[in-house]
């Protein structure tokens, strides 16, 4: 059962061969017996997963059940639920048990999913490694000496070990695709405003997206039909019809015209992404695709646009955690300064702080212009290659990250090592674009290694064919990590 | 450019985090080293180009002047760190 796509889960819980309390129940037990392998959960709440269950048993016996009724789905703990603790991986939020819902948790409730815990993440989604959580770094269950990737690593870890049937994510530069590159598993980040970002605790407000992880592609498309939608309460939140993302997945690849952008296979890339990255285009040259040569120029300042842009809307968005409405407050403080500063300084972790500082600085009196304005406008230029380029494709490929999973503290206390890890991902929060992450084969150590699949505004559920397709002539989505 | 002890100690002051003297020089260090990674924007012609913020370039939707939220007071201030009386309470400002 815990290797059954989420069409067969469901198939089963409407022919009542199971019960969502049964499968609700096997997956917390699964939990319980591996989580202190891995740490990919920070809160569980049987009683209220359970209760829920219930409530999906009782609407699949009334016969209105949805796609999603019963099945269990793990929150990234970046998404207020109601009665939940949501910590988004920081001390600061240690205590909060958030009074309202996020609009992708009460999509998720409106559609009888079962919330089955909230994942552990980098904190406040800053990091690429889910070692700055304030509650310890996740695992990869591949091998736990290793990441699981960033932020959303405790959702990739949880997925990949078959802790929940699927699970969600957020992507403000590679949040979503890195970890499920560096876990061997199937994640979408889709067009920016697609999920309201109601509730999802703020990062950086132009480039945050939430999206659906998975095993395959085809669950991936389930998981969007839930997720995406209007919300007047998110004023970025794009006003669009209804689609069906799975309307496409059967479609044949006969044409399709891949773009390879010659700036993602130069330098920088290890020898073992790019062998399975190549082989992986040679099998979509099989399923009849085409390949055309094209060129991101600008892409190779997306790194140093993002770290300006990102932190600016960091600092501003955090300003909010001051000890005083939720969260931390420093037990001892001499007056109000003093207490927001110690609150701030005890409640916020290392690498929260400086980001904090360098959008503190950037946005400072007489820097304005230099960076966060200069940034906006390469923005723009990065954004404009894309559109260029889709003049020639349908589809961009490339790797998802230059290296399989890196070593627990491997990466250190130097931030810019860190940082360049989000090298290919990172223009596409820039540009807005729908990108999205296929495992397609394994590197050096056997870990897994992840083809990105980048899309034209909106073409998700073309994208979504793509990678269906090409998951129907490979079976890497379904390897999964031995021993557990 | 690089920042001096003296930029990230404003720096700290306008973004509320109090730093030790040892946290505010391992920080100059690595604000320098990020910047080294930014500099590289600077040398960039970026005259004519517009800035963007929003992929879409939508406009701000405008909605009806009317009460949409209701009143979650007892909610809101349930996981308040102290209140007293309805109200949020913070060290005196005001003698």
């Amino acid at each position: 059962m815990i290797h059954s796509s989420l069409a067969q889960l469901g198939a089963a819980l409407r022919a009542k061969k199971i019960s969502s309390v049964e499968l609700t129940q096997t997956y917390l037990d699964r939990i319980t017996r591996l989580n202190a392998q891995l740490n990919a959960f920070i809160t569980l709440n049987p009683e209220a997963s359970l209760a829920q269950a219930r409530a999906a048993d009782a609407r699949l016996a009334a016969g209105t059940a949805d796609a999603l009724t019963g099945i269990p789905v793990a929150q990234k703990d970046i998404f207020c639920a109601k009665g939940w603790l949501t910590t988004c991986g920081s001390k600061m939020l240690h205590n909060f048990v958030s009074p309202y819902d996020a609009h992708v948790i009460s999509q998720f409730n409106n559609a009888g999913a079962v919330n089955l815990g909230k994942t552990n993440m980098d904190e406040f989604a800053m990091g690429s490694s889910n070692e700055t959580s304030h509650y310890g770094p996740v695992k990869n269950p591949w091998d736990t000496a290793r990441v699981p990737g960033g932020s959303s690593g405790g959702t990739a870890a949880a997925v990949a070990a078959r802790l929940c049937a699927a699970a969600t994510g957020t992507d403000t530069g590679g949040s979503i695709r890195q970890p499920a590159a560096l876990c061997g598993i199937s994640g979408l980040k889709p067009t920016y405003g697609v999920c309201s970002r109601y509730g999802m605790i703020a990062f950086a407000s132009s480039l945050d997206q939430a999206g659906p992880m998975g095993r395959n592609a085809e669950d991936l498309a389930l998981m969007l039909n839930v997720m995406a939608g209007f919300d007047e309460r998110d004023s970025t939140s794009l006003q669009r019809d209804k689609e069906d993302y799975t309307r496409d997945l059967n479609k044949p690849l006969t044409g399709l015209r891949i773009g390879l952008p010659k700036e993602f296979f130069a330098e920088g890339m290890g020898a073992d992404v790019a062998k399975a990255v190549e082989d992986a285009i040679a099998e979509y040259k099989k399923l009849g695709a085409v390949i055309v040569d094209i060129s991101l120029p600008n892409s190779k300042l997306s790194v140093p646009v993002y770290y300006v842009l990102a932190p600016a809307e960091a600092s501003s968005n955090l300003s909010r955690f001051d000890g005083v409405r939720y969260g931390y407050r420093a037990p001892e403080y001499s007056d109000l300064a003093d207490m927001y500063e110690k609150s701030r300084a005890q409640g916020f972790g290392a690498e929260v702080k400086r980001r904090i500082m360098i959008g503190t600085y950037v946005l400072s009196h007489g820097y304005y212009d230099a960076y966060y304005l200069q940034a906006q406008k390469i923005r723009r230029l990065i954004a404009q290659d894309f559109t260029e380029a889709y003049k020639q494709c349908d589809v961009i490929m490339g790797p998802t990250s230059p290296s399989t999973a890196f070593k627990l503290g491997e990466k250190g206390d130097d931030p810019v090592q860190m940082y360049l890890s989000d090298i290919y991902t990172i223009a596409v929060n820039l540009a807005g674009l729908p990108g999205m992450s296929i495992p397609c084969g394994f590197g050096a150590n056997d870990m897994p290694v992840g083809l990105q699949i980048i899309g034209n505004y909106f073409d998700e559920a073309r994208m979504l064919n793509v990678a269906h397709q090409y998951q129907l002539a490979t079976d890497w989505h379904n390897r999964a990590p031995q021993g557990l | 450019m690089s920042l001096s002890l003296a930029d990230v100690e404003k720096v700290a002051r306008l973004a509320r985090l109090a730093m030790s003297d040892e946290e505010l020089k391992a920080a100059q260090t690595q604000l320098n080293n990020i910047f080294g990674l930014i500099a590289e924007m600077q040398a960039v012609d970026t005259q004519g180009i517009s800035p963007m913020s929003h992929a879409q370039d939508v406009a701000q939707r405008l909605r009806e002047d009317k009460v949409t939220e209701s009143n979650q007071r007892e909610a809101f201030q349930a996981i308040a760190p102290q209140v007293e009386q309805g109200l949020y309470l913070v060290p005196q400002v005001i003698e």
